[in-house]
C-alpha cells in the first residue's frame, strides 16, 4: 500500500514540473524515524523536504541524483549546545557574541540576532555532517575588567548550517547556570543562583498577571527589565524549556523540585551526576545533554562523573542528547560522532547513539516535527558516509541541508590543499 | 612479518643522560625511586602486534619476562609463563603522552590545586614541575585505562621559560619520586606566542609582544652561556665561582645537551624563529608542542630533527590556533619529520589512540595513506624519542621495558578499549577487574573509585 501511495505521490510530483527534485539512491539509510533502517533505499527530496523514502521507488525524470550505493546515509547531525556562528576565535580575538557582559539584560538576551552562517566554524563543522545546531548563550564572565556574568544568560536558537534561511527557531530555550557555575554569577553561593532564578520566575509571573497595572505605574518595579520578563513568559507558560547548566546530584534534585513547583520544562546540560538519579529524571520528563567522555571530577560538583552515564540514563527512559567533548564544543561540534561512538563503546546501543546526535536534540528543543530524521515532510538534511559514521576514520562524502548539497570546501581544506602541494618554488601565498 | 622467533639472551640498557643538578644516583635528592609492580612472566598469544618500530605482526605472540620484552614472534613456547589468549586482540607499546599537566593541574580543578604555572616572572627555569605533582590526581588512573604507561608532566605556558618537566611511569605512588621514569632526562618547558605576552603584558611588564618574547629568550640564554663559561673557567682554576643559580643550572643543562627543550609554540613563523634562536645559542629543540601550524614548516622540522607534538583537531580557541587542520600530524610525518599526538588534556590523554585515528581518516581523505603500524609511532616511539627514553620504551623490540597494551580490537576504532596494560611487565590495569586496578585516595567512595573510570 505504501508503494501505491508513493506511486500516486510521484505522479503528482511529475505534474509539478518546476519542483526542485533530488534523489539519493542505493544507500543503507538509517532514517532514525518509523521506517528504521532500509538497505538499498531511494530517498526523494522535493523543494528541500523529504518526499519519499523506501525501496522500489522510481526516480523522477530530471531529478539530481546522488549515488549512495554501498554507503551509509543518516540524518544530518544536530549539535545540541555551543556557540556555532556566534564566535570565531574564543580567546582574546575576534567577535564573541555569545554572552552579555554588561548589566542591561539577562533573560532577554537573544543569540539569534548574532548568528553568522558564513562563520568559519559553521563551514568547518558542516562538511563533517553537522547540519543543525542549538546555539546557546554563555553566562559571560566575572573579571576585574568590569565584565559580569549572569545566572540567566538568555535565549538559545536553532539554526541550520546551510546557505540560506539560517534561523530555524528563535527562543528555543532559556539558558541558566546553576550549581557551582551559577554561584560565580550570584555572589559566590549556589543559593544565590537559585534565588536569582526563582526571583526572575516570580517577577515574570507577577508581570504576566499585572501587566496593565505595571504599564500604568501601579505596580512595584521589578529587578528584571521588561525585555527579560517578556522573554520569561514562554518559560513560565511551559512553552520553552530552561536549559540548566548543572552537574551535582543535589542540584539536579533541586531542579526537579523547582520545575515541578513552577511547571517548567527543563533540560539538564552537563549532568555529571545525573546517572545517579536516572529514574527520578525520567519520571520528571527532564532531558539531559551530556558529553559521554566527561569522566573526571573536574570540580566537587562532578565527584561521581563516570563513563557509561548515557547508557544508564537512556536505559532508564531519560531523553539524552550527546554533545561534543567539553573542551571545544563549538569549534569541534563535529566531534559529536566521536562522542556517540564512545557512548557505544560504553554500552549504548548504536541506533540509540545515532538518535542522540540527530533526532533527540530536535525533540529536546521541540523541533522534531520538522527536523532530526529522514521522514517524509521533514527538512531534507542528510549525510552520505563511506562507512560507519561513528568511526573516527570516517568522513562524510556528501552533505545536504534543506535538500541542497553543500560545498565540501572549508578554510581548513584550503589550507590543507595549499600545503599538500610539493611545489616549493614559490611561497605558499602564491599557491592556490 | 617476522618468522623467526627472536629470544632475548642479553640486553644492554642505555641510560639516558639526566640533567644538571640531578644524578642518576638513587641516593640523590629527588631522584627516581620508582619500583616496578610485581610481575610474572606473561605470554600473550595470537595477536596483531604493532611494534612501534613501523612493523605489524599478524597472529604473533609476545613474551614479557623480568620486566622486559623477552621474545616476540609466532608460536613462542608457553613454558613457565602465564598465557593470555590474545586472538583478535591488538598489542602495542604503552601509550606515551609527551604533554600533560596531570598532577600539577589535577582534578578537581580548584584554585588550591593550581600548581602548574609559576607565573610570577617570565623566566622561571628554577622551578621543577615534579615539586608540584600530586600523585592522587584521578587523571593518572583514567589515563592508565586509556593505555598510557608513561608521560611528561610539564609546567604551564604562562612563562617564556616555565621550568623543568618530569617524565613519569604511570604507576601512582606516594610521591613523585616513586613515579619518576628511571634514567629519563629532564625537559625544559618554553612557551611562544600569546600566553606569555598576554600574561605579562596584561600587567604592564615585559613581554607584551612577540618581539618581547624573543628578547626574553635570548637574554636568558646569554646569561646562561656566561654562567656556563664562568663555571668552566673556575674548574680550570681561573676566576671566582659564581653563586650557584638554580635557574642557570637548568639553562646550562640545555646548553650541555642534557636537558631537552619542549617548546609550546603554535605558529609556523614563530617556530621558525625559535629554531634560529636554538642555532644562535647552539641548543636543540626536542619538540614543539601544540604546533598547530607544523604542517607549514614540516621540512624545517625534519631538517632540525625536531618533533611536532600536536592535537588531532583542536583549533580556533585562540588566534594562534586558527589555522589548525586535522591532517597536521600526517603532513609532518609525510615530510619525514617526527610526528606526535599529544593531549594537554585530562580527557584527551585517555584517548590518544582515537585522536590518532581521526588524523588517519583525514589524511586518507586527502590522499595520504597512514597505516596503523605507522600511526602507532605517533603515540609510542616518537614521543619516547622526544623524551630521550627511546632506548628504554616506546617500541616492542627485544630488551625494551615491557610497557605494553593489549586492546580488545584495532586501537584506531572508536569502539576499542585497552583491556590490559602492562608496565615493566606487571599488570597495572585490567578492564573491569577492580582487584587489579588502582584507586586514588581522592576518588575513594566515589564512582571513579568504584570502577566508574573504567
Amino acid at each position: 500500500m505504501n508503494r501505491l501511495v508513493t506511486a500516486f505521490a510521484l505522479l503528482a510530483l511529475a505534474l509539478t514540473a518546476t519542483a526542485d527534485t533530488t534523489a539519493v539512491i542505493g544507500g543503507k539509510v538509517h532514517t532514525v524515524g518509523p521506517q528504521g533502517t532500509i538497505d538499498n533505499a531511494t530517498i526523494i527530496i522535493v523543494d528541500g523536504k523529504f518526499f519519499a523514502i523506501g525501496t522500489g521507488i522510481d526516480v523522477p525524470d530530471g531529478a539530481t541524483t546522488i549515488d549512495a550505493s554501498g554507503k551509509i546515509v543518516t540524518p544530518g547531525l544536530f549539535s545540541p549546545v555551543g556557540r556555532l556562528g556566534l564566535i570565531e576565535v574564543s580567546s582574546s580575538a575576534g567577535p564573541d557574541d555569545s554572552a552579555q557582559r554588561g548589566t542591561q539584560f539577562t533573560a532577554g538576551f537573544d543569540v539569534a540576532d548574532a548568528y553568522n552562517r558564513r562563520s568559519t566554524l559553521v563551514v568547518i563543522n558542516r562538511i563533517e555532517g553537522v547540519t543543525r545546531a542549538a546555539i546557546t548563550p554563555a553566562p559571560g564572565r566575572v573579571d576585574n575588567l568590569g565584565n559580569v556574568g549572569h545566572v540567566l544568560s538568555g535565549l538559545a536558537a536553532i539554526v541550520n548550517l546551510g546557505d540560506s534561511d539560517a534561523l530555524d527557531l528563535r527562543g528555543a530555550a532559556m539558558v541558566v547556570s546553576l550549581g557551582e557555575n551559577g554561584s560565580r554569577y550570584a555572589g559566590g553561593s549556589r543559593t544565590g543562583a537559585w534565588l536569582v532564578l526563582r526571583n526572575a520566575l516570580d517577577e515574570a509571573l507577577d508581570y504576566r498577571d499585572h501587566e496593565v497595572d505595571f504599564e500604568r505605574g501601579m505596580r512595584r518595579d521589578y529587578r528584571h527589565s521588561v525585555a527579560d520578563l517578556e522573554a520569561l513568559q514562554e518559560v513560565i507558560s511551559g512553552n520553552i524549556p530552561i536549559l540548566a547548566d548543572i552537574e551535582r546530584a543535589s542540584d539536579i534534585e533541586a531542579l526537579i523540585d523547582l520545575s515541578d513547583a513552577y511547571r517548567l520544562k527543563a533540560i539538564i546540560n552537563g549532568g555529571s551526576e545525573a546517572w545517579m538519579l536516572a529514574d527520578r529524571i525520567a519520571a520528571a520528563n527532564i532531558a539531559v545533554i551530556l558529553a559521554p567522555t566527561h569522566n573526571l571530577p573536574f570540580s566537587f560538583d562532578a565527584l561521581n562523573a563516570r563513563l557509561g552515564a548515557a547508557t544508564i540514563l537512556i536505559e532508564a527512559g531519560v531523553t539524552v542528547a550527546l554533545s561534543a567533548d567539553v573542551s571545544n564544543p563549538s569549534h569541534n561540534a563535529r566531534n559529536i560522532t566521536q562522542s556517540a561512538g564512545n557512548a557505544v563503546a560504553d554500552g549504548l546501543d548504536w541506533d540509540a547513539a545515532l538518535r542522540a546526535i540527530t533526532l533527540t536534540p530536535a525533540e529536546i528543543y521541540g523541533v522534531a516535527d520538522t527536523l532530526g530524521s529522514i521522514e517524509a515532510g521533514k527538512a531534507a538534511d542528510l549525510v552520505v558516509w563511506p562507512a560507519d559514521p561513528l568511526e573516527l576514520t570516517t568522513y562524510p562524502e556528501a552533505v545536504l541541508i534543506n535538500g541542497e548539497q553543500i560545498s565540501m570546501v572549508s578554510r581548513q581544506t584550503l589550507l590543507r590543499d595549499r600545503y599538500l602541494q610539493s611545489d616549493s618554488s614559490r611561497p605558499p601565498a602564491y599557491r592556490d | 612479518m617476522i618468522r623467526i622467533i627472536i629470544v632475548m639472551t642479553a640486553f644492554g640498557l642505555v641510560a639516558a643522560g639526566c640533567g644538571e643538578g640531578d644524578g642518576n644516583d638513587n641516593a640523590a635528592p629527588y631522584a627516581s625511586r620508582y619500583e616496578a609492580l610485581p610481575s610474572t612472566a606473561t605470554l600473550l598469544t595470537g595477536a596483531t602486534i604493532l611494534t612501534g618500530t613501523g612493523e605489524r605482526l599478524d597472529d604473533a605472540d609476545i613474551l614479557l619476562k623480568d620486566g622486559r620484552v623477552f621474545a616476540i614472534g609466532p608460536g613462542l613456547s608457553t613454558a613457565g609463563a602465564e598465557v593470555i589468549d590474545a586472538a583478535g586482540k591488538w598489542i602495542t607499546p604503552g601509550v606515551i603522552d609527551v604533554h600533560t599537566h596531570l598532577g600539577v593541574y589535577p582534578s578537581p580543578g580548584t584554585a588550591s590545586h593550581s600548581d602548574g604555572n609559576e607565573s610570577t616572572a617570565p623566566v622561571t627555569a628554577e622551578v621543577w614541575a615534579e615539586h608540584s605533582v600530586w600523585p592522587h590526581d584521578p587523571g593518572f588512573v583514567t589515563a592508565l585505562a586509556g593505555g598510557v604507561t608513561a608521560m611528561q608532566i610539564l609546567p604551564g605556558s604562562a612563562n617564556l621559560i616555565g621550568g623543568r618537566s618530569v617524565t613519569v611511569k604511570n604507576v601512582p605512588g606516594r610521591n613523585v619520586m616513586d613515579m619518576k621514569f628511571p634514567g629519563a632526562p629532564y625537559g625544559l618547558k618554553m612557551a611562544c606566542g600569546e600566553n606569555p605576552k598576554r600574561n605579562y603584558g596584561g600587567r604592564g611588564v615585559a613581554p607584551s609582544t612577540r618581539m618581547g618574547n624573543v628578547a626574553g629568550y635570548r637574554s636568558a640564554w646569554i646569561e646562561a652561556a656566561d654562567y656556563r663559561d664562568k663555571m668552566a673557567a673556575t674548574e680550570k682554576g681561573q676566576g671566582e665561582a659564581p653563586i650557584r643559580s638554580l635557574k642557570l643550572d637548568t639553562l646550562v643543562g640545555v646548553l650541555n645537551g642534557k636537558i631537552l627543550v619542549h617548546n609550546h609554540c603554535y605558529r609556523g613563523d614563530e617556530m621558525s624563529v625559535m629554531l634560529d634562536i636554538a642555532k644562535e645559542f647552539d641548543y636543540k629543540i626536542a619538540a614543539f608542542h601544540h604546533a598547530v601550524e607544523a604542517y607549514k614548516i614540516a621540512d624545517l622540522l625534519a631538517e632540525a630533527d625536531t618533533c611536532a607534538a600536536v592535537w588531532a583537531d583542536w583549533w580556533g580557541f585562540k588566534m594562534e590556533a586558527y589555522d589548525g587542520i586535522r591532517e597536521n600530524a600526517a603532513l609532518v610525518d609525510r615530510a619525514g619529520a617526527c610526528a606526535i599526538i599529544h593531549s594537554d588534556d585530562e580527557l584527551g590523554i585517555q584517548r590518544l589512540n582515537q585522536e590518532t585515528a581521526k588524523v588517519m581518516g583525514a589524511a586518507a581523505r586527502a590522499g595520504v595513506d597512514i597505516p596503523p603500524e605507522r600511526a602507532i609511532r605517533w603515540i609510542t616511539s616518537n614521543p619516547a624519542k622526544s623524551l630521550g627514553i627511546e632506548a628504554m620504551t616506546g617500541t616492542l623490540a627485544i630488551g625494551m621495558m615491557a610497557d605494553v597494551v593489549m586492546w580488545d580490537g584495532n586501537p584506531f576504532s572508536v569502539y576499542t578499549k585497552a583491556e590490559r596494560v602492562y608496565i615493566d611487565g606487571a599488570l597495572a590495569y585490567e578492564r573491569g577487574n577492580d582487584a587489579v586496578n588502582p584507586v586514588t585516595d581522592f576518588t575513594l567512595g566515589t564512582a571513579a573509585g568504584a570502577g566508574g573510570s573504567r
